[in-house]
């Protein structure tokens, strides 16, 4: 563990290096990716000049949820995105050059391409979650401060799970990625909206199998302290912590399995 | 002994299209019952046609792949369950990938190599610095490894494998698309290292120079199977390739119906004679040219590698099916 920190710590380091040396390029880069993020945000307020409610939820309701999903993707991008580029290190065999360093196979690929300009859009996540929480009327208790920050990690921690999952698809399917990119930002705009707008299987699917209710949804609701209108209780926001561990018992299975497979454990 | 491997087999699952919808399935033998050993201190040439088995192996051999059946042992572990461990003693090349950060310099990447592996500042600057100047990475340790020309990039490479030290490198085609002057350099280093380290050397290649030049046994693998190991000497002889015998005559004579002689190419007054030694010796036949006619100039020529290679081939048992 204290090991993978050190390359993590040295890779930033040399990343950063790099980013620094083409200034305006990494500050396009990070631009962009923030601007794409916040189109998003004035797409719903627009919205909302035309109608008052989402799914039974106001605008203030509905712009949390966003932010929720917001920071907790940029978190996961920035830390596990980089297992999007599976497939192609499969193909071209570079994985294989993975396999014969000696750290774990997940960490390598997590941390030795980590992208810095994902960092746009974190910190526009963040951003989107700040003044949506801001202007949201919530009496600003400690445990709701608490709720906050637990439930961005947490968030963060189930889209990673997802990511993981979904990518491992592509030890199977040689071009997984677009059933990975499916589930993946397929699972983002989910989780961006509202549950109730959704029609009562997908709702099902958002809730239980693919978690994305936990990152967005049930915590936006027990923060407001609105009654769910779907009738579950006010404390649901609270389950993150357990729901992000079982995404992580998950993907971490499917993860082995498929590594397994590639390297043809028991086949 | 570095690598003991007995019984070595790797078979896939291929999956084909057998109608609209259905799909069957194939086992594919890529590996059948490899059997080697190889001490420390070799240096082993490993050669055989596309998709005869031998990355297959190599994968085995380095921990990417478990085998279906058989034992291996490199450097006294078992490459598939102690993976990292054996990482730390053990060094591999690809021609074809890179080890390195594409985007970043030589340099950066030597440092996270140095992390990743844990060596120690004081033998990362020497194995450094020895590198560099063997291997002359002064003028472009820190351009950003996209920007090396593919000479430079190997020799990167090269140097990345060896920052830890390992006492096994594993060369996969490491000469593939050099210009002559680069393979040149990269195999005098090759040589120099396992002469003054003792490093073990295990490479595949299709360049034939390599192997003589690098390697002192060969191993010949074809359909999965070894076809043949051995000093490269050794196998001269056990394929019984013909050698040639090549004289200037003073005058046109006929030389047909020497015993021993399998062909012969007239080139004006130049005879090349092919001879089995093994039913003829070269003096032998050198009287028995003289007795018809005056040699003006002679030359004995072995059988290329290639030819005791082709032989190898040609010898094989028909694969099964």
């Amino acid at each position: 563990m204290a090991d993978t920190l050190r390359v993590y710590a040295g890779i930033l380091h040399a990343r950063w290096r790099i980013a620094m040396s083409y200034r305006t390029s990494f500050a396009f880069e990070i631009t962009g990716q923030a601007i794409g993020q916040l189109t998003e945000v004035v797409v719903i307020a627009l919205l909302f000049t035309r109608i008052r409610s989402m799914g039974g939820f106001d605008v203030t309701a509905v712009l949390l949820m966003y932010g929720f999903s917001a920071a907790c993707f940029g978190l996961a991008d920035t830390v596990v995105g980089q297992v999007e580029k599976l497939p192609q290190l499969i193909r071209s065999g570079e994985l294989d050059a993975m396999l014969i360093r000696p750290l774990g196979l997940l960490p390598q690929l997590c941390l030795l391409d980590i992208q810095l300009r994902r960092l746009g859009r974190l910190l526009s996540g963040l951003l989107i979650l700040g003044v949506a929480a801001h202007r949201a009327p919530i009496d600003w208790t400690w445990d709701r401060f608490l709720l906050v920050g637990l439930c961005t990690v947490t968030g963060a921690v189930i889209f990673s799970a997802i990511f993981v999952a979904a990518c491992s698809i592509s030890f199977w399917v040689v071009e997984g990625s677009e059933l990975a990119n499916a589930v993946t930002y397929g699972g983002t705009a989910f989780a961006s909206y509202p549950l109730t707008i959704y029609d009562r299987i997908l709702r099902r699917l958002m809730a239980y199998v693919l978690p994305g209710a936990f990152i967005s949804y049930y915590p936006t609701v027990t923060l407001l302290g609105i009654r769910d209108p779907l009738g579950l209780p006010g404390w649901f926001g609270w389950l993150g912590p357990v729901v992000a561990l079982l995404s992580c018992l998950v993907a971490g299975l499917i993860w082995r399995t498929a590594v397994r497979r590639y390297r043809g454990t028991g086949s | 002994m570095i690598i003991e491997v007995e019984g070595l087999r790797r078979t896939f699952r291929v999956s084909e299209k057998a109608g609209r919808f259905r799909r069957s399935h194939r086992e594919v033998v890529a590996v059948q019952d490899v059997s080697f050993t190889v001490p420390e201190g070799e240096t082993l040439g490993y050669v055989g046609p596309n998709g005869a088995g031998k990355s297959t192996t190599i994968k085995m051999l380095t921990g990417i792949l478990v085998p279906t059946a058989g034992r291996v042992r490199v450097c006294g572990l078992d490459p598939s369950r102690q993976r990292k461990k054996l990482a730390r003693r053990l060094g591999v090349v690809f021609g074809q990938r890179t080890q390195l950060w594409w985007d970043l310099p030589l340099l950066d990447s030597f440092e996270l190599l140095r992390d990743i592996y844990r060596v120690g500042q004081t033998q990362y600057r020497e194995r450094l610095d020895e590198c560099t100047e063997l291997l002359g990475l002064a003028e472009f340790l820190s351009t950003p490894v996209r920007q090396l020309s593919l000479g430079q990039r190997m020799r990167g490479e090269i140097t990345a494998a060896l920052l830890h030290d390992p006492r096994l490198l594993v060369l996969d085609e490491p000469t593939i698309g050099l210009d002559l002057e680069s393979k040149a350099r990269l195999r005098s280093f090759l040589a120099e290292l396992n002469r003054t380290k003792g490093t073990t050397l295990l490479l595949t290649t299709h360049d034939l120079d390599d192997i003589e030049q690098l390697c002192r046994r060969l191993m010949v693998i074809d359909h999965g199977r070894v076809l043949a190991d051995g000093e490269l000497a050794g196998l001269r002889g056990s394929v019984a390739a013909e050698r040639t015998l090549t004289v200037d005559l003073q005058e046109p004579a006929d030389l047909s119906g020497i015993p021993g002689v399998t062909a012969i190419k007239a080139d004006g007054p130049r005879v090349h004679l092919e001879f089995l030694p093994s039913e003829v010796s070269a003096a032998q036949l050198i009287t028995a040219v003289a007795a018809r006619a005056e040699i003006r100039d002679l030359a004995v020529g072995e059988a290329s590698i290639e030819e005791v290679i082709r032989r190898l081939y040609d010898l094989r048992p028909a694969p099964q099916a």
